[in-house]
């Protein structure tokens, strides 16, 4: 079974992302950029995948600048086979994402595809179900649990009621939650070997896919900051101050 | 103009999300058309039609759509597409799910988590965890969106008189299939919709200490919640994780206990109207959002708490 994982390189999550001064969008110059946490996980399922033997190969997808190649290179080094990078400059939204990867599928024909549910910078939550949609694909979003047997995928999906569990037919679109497993760290050996294993780059053009941005950015701005309040010394105060403060008991 | 607000319903009853998801199709203006996709939801679909502010009722009643399942789902909701200018749908699991689904298949962008109508056309959403509020305008000619519940109110569910009309199921493209579901039983107010909220971290140290702040809320009347690392842990169900990627809340009143206080938690909580913490270290950054903060052991100040209401 061939396995592709779509990786994105985003604000490291424990940066603290300033606003603009021009109010155009956030602050990116000299700012750690690591892999979307939720796509770690996406590349270790894949990875436990390959190591229980029911994946053959592990392909990882970035879309974006050429930095990008970082991103996939930590995913080699956790233990993906090869790369693809489409290279651009230029705005990507999800549905522009999800119409490269299916550019990308069309040539690879993996049998599953493993994406984070959330880009921690958009906060979208969407180009996995897209792609689902364009492909005609079954989707199993929001993963805690997945489970290959033959030609399909059972999915327990984490939903606000609780947990949920879907079968998949293959080839499916699978997105990842916070508790399908622990990403491992890649080992300095898996690093060197990562380094030789192959990235092929990739113009938007040359899969023939408009990714012409469809919403417009026209400002933005921090949000109205919570003024801080007070700290007081015992729970009879804070109960007074409740009652008869904030008048919320 | 007219939108399509889909319903969040558990076949009898319209869920509060929904009423939030109408409230900003008010904003966006028009006719508002709300359905209702399920397995024996008429009754559900009676109650859309007295919510203040529908024009008419679409059920989709049929077995594809016993569980929502994301493929059939969308392609009902696609199908019925061409007459709206607006789709919207509340920013739960399910909205989630499918809408980027139908968005796709339209061939047109999806605005996630809205938080505040500009025009028909421009949102507002949180992106970066709420760090920042990006303001967008969508140039296609339907926009499909999820709203965030917690900063719209929710529409009047009485008042209204709705033409209620049944829609026949699409074609169900036959890829997926409902194995089980395991949901979380509780008495308690859900998060989501809860006047009080209170939440416990890993300072909470077990799943069995949870049961300090289930007596807390229960005194309260309040929803239960948690950080991501209480439900990493396994002191409670992934359900209560209250976050970025979590759920948002905005109660009235917010306790975080034995929580720091990461950025990715303040996302789901830092619009509640009045904020607690109770946490041992004065520096957790935590106290920088409380309006009231109490530093100590939880072990000691939550039964105090409890005792004393
Ligand atoms: C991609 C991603 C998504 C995430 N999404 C979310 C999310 O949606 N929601 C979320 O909550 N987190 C999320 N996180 C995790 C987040 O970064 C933090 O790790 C998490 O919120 C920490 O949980 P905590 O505050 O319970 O634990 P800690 O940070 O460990 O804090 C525990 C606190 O308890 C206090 N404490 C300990 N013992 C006691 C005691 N006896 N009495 C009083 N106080 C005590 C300590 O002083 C400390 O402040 C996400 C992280 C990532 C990378
Ligand atoms: N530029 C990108 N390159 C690679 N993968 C991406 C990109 N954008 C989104 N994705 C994938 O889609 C998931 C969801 O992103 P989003 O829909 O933007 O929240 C991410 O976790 C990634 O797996």
């Amino acid at each position: 079974m061939k396995v592709l994982v779509a990786v994105k390189r985003v604000i490291d999550y424990n940066v603290k992302v300033r606003v603009k001064a021009d109010n155009t969008g956030v602050e990116l110059a000299n700012v750690k950029m690591s892999m979307n946490p939720f796509d770690e996980i996406a590349v270790e399922e894949a990875v436990r995948m390959k190591e229980a033997g029911k994946a053959t190969e592990i392909i990882a997808v970035s879309m974006g600048p050429a930095a990008a190649q970082e991103t996939i290179r930590t995913a080699l080094a956790m233990g993906a086979d090869r790369g693809i990078l489409v290279q651009s400059d230029a705005e990507l939204q999800p549905l522009a994402v999800a119409k490269l990867l299916k550019a990308i599928i069309a040539k690879e024909n993996p049998n599953l595809v493993i994406l984070g549910k959330q880009a921690i910078d958009d906060d979208s939550n969407q180009t996995g179900q897209m792609l689902a949609a364009l492909l005609g694909w079954a989707q199993g979003t929001f993963a805690s649990k997945v489970g290959v047997d033959g030609d399909k995928v059972a999915v327990t999906r984490e939903v606000d009621g609780g947990l949920e569990t879907v079968s998949l037919k293959l080839p499916a679109i699978v997105t990842t939650d916070l508790r399908l497993n622990e990403p491992r760290y890649a080992s300095l050996p898996n690093i060197m070997k990562a380094k030789k294993k192959p990235i092929e780059t990739l113009a938007p053009d040359a899969l023939g896919v408009d990714i012409a941005p469809r919403l417009v950015t026209l400002k933005v701005e921090e949000p109205a900051k919570r003024k801080g309040g007070v700290k007081v010394p015992d729970i009879a105060t804070l109960i007074d101050k409740l009652r008869n403060e904030a008048k919320v008991l | 103009m007219t939108n399509l607000v889909i319903a969040e319903h558990n076949n009898t009853e319209i869920r509060p999300a929904t009423l939030c998801a109408i409230t900003a199709a008010k904003q966006i203006g028009g006719d508002i058309h709300v359905l209702v996709i399920g397995k024996g939801c008429a009754a559900a679909g009676a109650a859309a039609a007295k919510i203040a502010g529908v024009s008419k009722v679409k059920v989709a009643d049929g077995d594809a759509y016993a569980h929502q399942l994301a493929e059939p789902t969308a392609a009902l909701i696609t199908g019925l597409a061409g007459e709206y200018s607006h789709i919207l749908a509340p920013a739960t699991t399910t909205g989630k799910n499918v809408l980027p689904r139908v968005a796709a298949l339209l061939d047109v962008a999806q605005l996630s988590d809205i938080s505040a109508v500009v025009s028909a056309d421009t949102f507002v959403r949180p992106i970066y965890a709420g760090n920042a509020l990006a303001t967008v305008q969508s140039k296609d000619a339907k926009k499909v969106i999820t709203v965030r519940t917690s900063t719209f109110d929710k529409a009047p569910a009485d008042g209204g008189s709705a033409a209620v009309e049944n829609v026949a199921a699409a074609a169900d493209p036959g890829v997926s299939s409902f194995v089980g579901q395991e949901l979380s039983k509780s008495e308690r107010p859900e998060l989501t919709s809860a006047r009080i909220v209170v939440s416990g971290g890993r300072g909470m140290g077990s799943g069995e200490n949870f049961k300090i702040i289930e007596a807390l809320a229960d005194k309260l009347g309040a929803g239960v919640g948690a950080s991501r690392a209480a439900v990493d842990a396994g002191f409670v169900p992934n359900d209560y994780q209250v976050g970025q990627t979590g759920k948002i809340v905005a109660p009235e009143l917010y306790i975080a206990v034995g929580i720091s206080g990461a950025i990715q938690h303040l996302a789901g909580m830092k619009d509640s109207k009045v904020i607690v913490a109770i946490n041992k270290d004065s520096e957790a950054p935590i106290f920088q959002v409380a309006d009231y903060g109490v530093v100590g052991d939880l072990f000691t100040l939550v039964p105090e708490f409890t005792n004393a209401l």
